[in-house]
């Protein structure tokens, strides 16, 4: 949701506060094979989603870098945000975050998630992706071109092996701001199992 | 003791052999399509990494089905003899490795149906239904080998081809059996006009929908090894066994053939799968049973 701007919605920036530490021999090792296959889940959100079945098909083929498109958020390693988040899937998108395992990490497409694009003060839609998700890398453009989004999984590829995309450990450690922001964003519906109520 | 180390031979042989070929599968495939396709070590990095990923549980069934389902297979891996690496001699026979075989199946289904995910039940009705399907004519196959040779050791079987030749193998004996075999093993190994239960773009990927990390990393191998008992089993029933190497590249020509028939069809629906295979292998299966009781060994008049 476009931020009302006499809220402020946050005191502090997480993105700016750092929660690397140092990497165990077995981290390490275990970032090489994971920044070697990445498995996304194509729950994919918003226009910028066309962009992907050229990825992956014959033409830029995403499989020789170790892409596979994976059905359940439980065996993914990367979620993308392909583009414009309305509230409704916002709920959805965090359900399925929370859901995968735990070395994970988020990609954002486009400049929807970056600072809401073309929807910056829509009503349904929310303007920054990182108030609600830990994004590890946004890829630019409306919409980036299958060549943006292969450059843009390399780099993916590179943090991981680094160690430098540590969204998930941010997610873990500052949840309680994130929490807020989430509720904040979804109004009086709290995040809880609405298929079990 | 010479038996554990012969055991533990045989699995490292499995392993490796068979990631290695599902790593080229993907190659292969990719080529068909005309990509370029994934290295063809890529499937042990899928596998490393999933084993480096954290998992959870959903109780106890769940964590016991899995283990259950990788020793059940573990245990049918033993049986199967891989050319003349043979871990058991004189136990290796057909109904031991059918009887073990089902224990990795159910399982998986005990634990899939533990994670209480609707897809999951799904999947595993589906698989079990696919099974009621293939085994029946594949069974009926077997045993018409089986009545022939007058034994049901898989490796005594493999031997008794080989006294004759290249014409002697159960493949040229008997043309219409190894038709219903090979329906079947593609059936067994979920490839493509048969992989109903996995199908991910309608029941998510079934069964393995809850499964995640290390869960995920366990039951891919329990795959792998299940595959190579079933190929393995297909080379040395219908295609003579021979020794490690002959027997490795049989597995290979095997193997890709159905890759690369998987690669160009699609998807069966579940009421379509059961009733292709009551239709065409059955009828078949019928055929070749009753040429071979009734003429002796197989089609071999002609030979
Ligand atoms: S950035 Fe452009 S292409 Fe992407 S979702 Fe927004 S409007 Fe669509």
């Amino acid at each position: 949701m476009a931020l009302n701007e006499n809220e402020k919605i946050n005191e502090i920036d997480v993105n700016e506060l750092d929660c690397r530490d140092t990497l165990t021999f077995w981290e390490k090792f275990g970032n090489i094979f994971r920044s070697k296959s990445i498995w996304m889940l194509h729950y994919c959100t918003g226009c910028g989603a066309m962009e992907l079945p050229p990825t992956m098909t014959s033409r830029f083929d995403m499989e020789r870098i170790g892409m596979a498109p994976m059905a359940t958020p439980r065996q993914a390693d990367v979620l993308l945000i392909t583009g414009y988040l309305s509230v409704k899937t916002l709920r959805r998108i965090i359900y399925t975050y929370e859901q995968m395992q735990n070395p994970k990490y988020v990609v954002g497409f486009g400049s929807c998630t970056l600072n809401g694009g073309v929807y910056y003060d829509s009503y349904a839609v929310i303007s920054r992706l990182d108030y609600y998700l830990p994004v590890d890398l946004y890829i630019a453009g409306c919409m980036p071109r299958p060549e943006a989004v292969m450059s843009g999984f390399k780099k993916l590829m590179d943090m991981i092996k680094k160690g430098e995309a540590l969204g998930w450990k941010r997610y873990q450690k500052y949840y309680d701001w994130y929490k807020k922001n989430q509720v904040r964003a979804l109004g009086e519906v709290y995040v809880k199992d609405e298929f079990h109520e | 003791m010479s038996t554990f180390f012969l055991a533990v031979a045989l699995l490292l042989l499995a392993f490796f052999w068979q990631i290695t070929l599902s790593g080229i599968q993907r190659k292969v495939t990719a080529r068909i399509h005309r990509r370029v396709g994934s290295p063809w070590y890529q499937n042990f990095i899928d596998l490393f990494k999933a084993w480096s990923k954290s998992s959870i549980s959903h109780g106890f069934i769940y964590d016991f089905g899995v283990l259950m389902a990788l020793g059940g297979t573990i245990a049918t891996l033993i049986f199967v003899p891989a050319g003349n690496l043979i871990v058991f001699k004189n136990l290796d026979n057909f109904f031991v490795i059918v009887y073990l075989l089902a224990i990795g199946s159910l399982g998986m289904a005990m634990s899939a149906v533990g994670s209480g995910n609707p897809w999951a039940s799904i999947g595993v009705m589906r698989a079990l239904t696919q099974m009621l399907g293939y085994e029946l004519p594949y069974i009926m196959t077997v045993f018409g080998i089986i009545y022939a040779n007058k034994t049901a050791s898989i490796h005594a079987i493999a031997e008794a081809q080989q006294t004759m030749g290249i014409m002697g193998w159960n493949m040229f004996r008997m043309p219409l059996g190894v038709i219903v075999g090979f329906i079947s093993l593609m059936g067994m190994l979920g490839k493509k006009p048969f992989d109903t239960p996995i199908a991910p773009a309608e029941i998510a990927s079934g069964p393995l929908v809850e499964y995640g990390g290390k869960h995920l990393g366990m039951l891919m191998l329990q795959h792998e090894f299940a595959t190579f008992v079933e190929v393995g089993l297909f080379v040395n029933l219908f295609m003579g066994g021979g020794t490690i190497i002959t027997f490795l590249i049989k597995y290979f020509v095997v193997y890709m053939l159905a890759t690369m028939i998987a690669s160009v069809v699609a998807r069966f629906k579940i009421d379509q799968l059961v009733t292709f295979y009551y239709k065409v292998p059955l009828a078949l299966a019928f055929i070749q049973t009753a040429i071979i009781i009734f003429t002796g060994l197989g089609v071999s008049i002609w030979l």
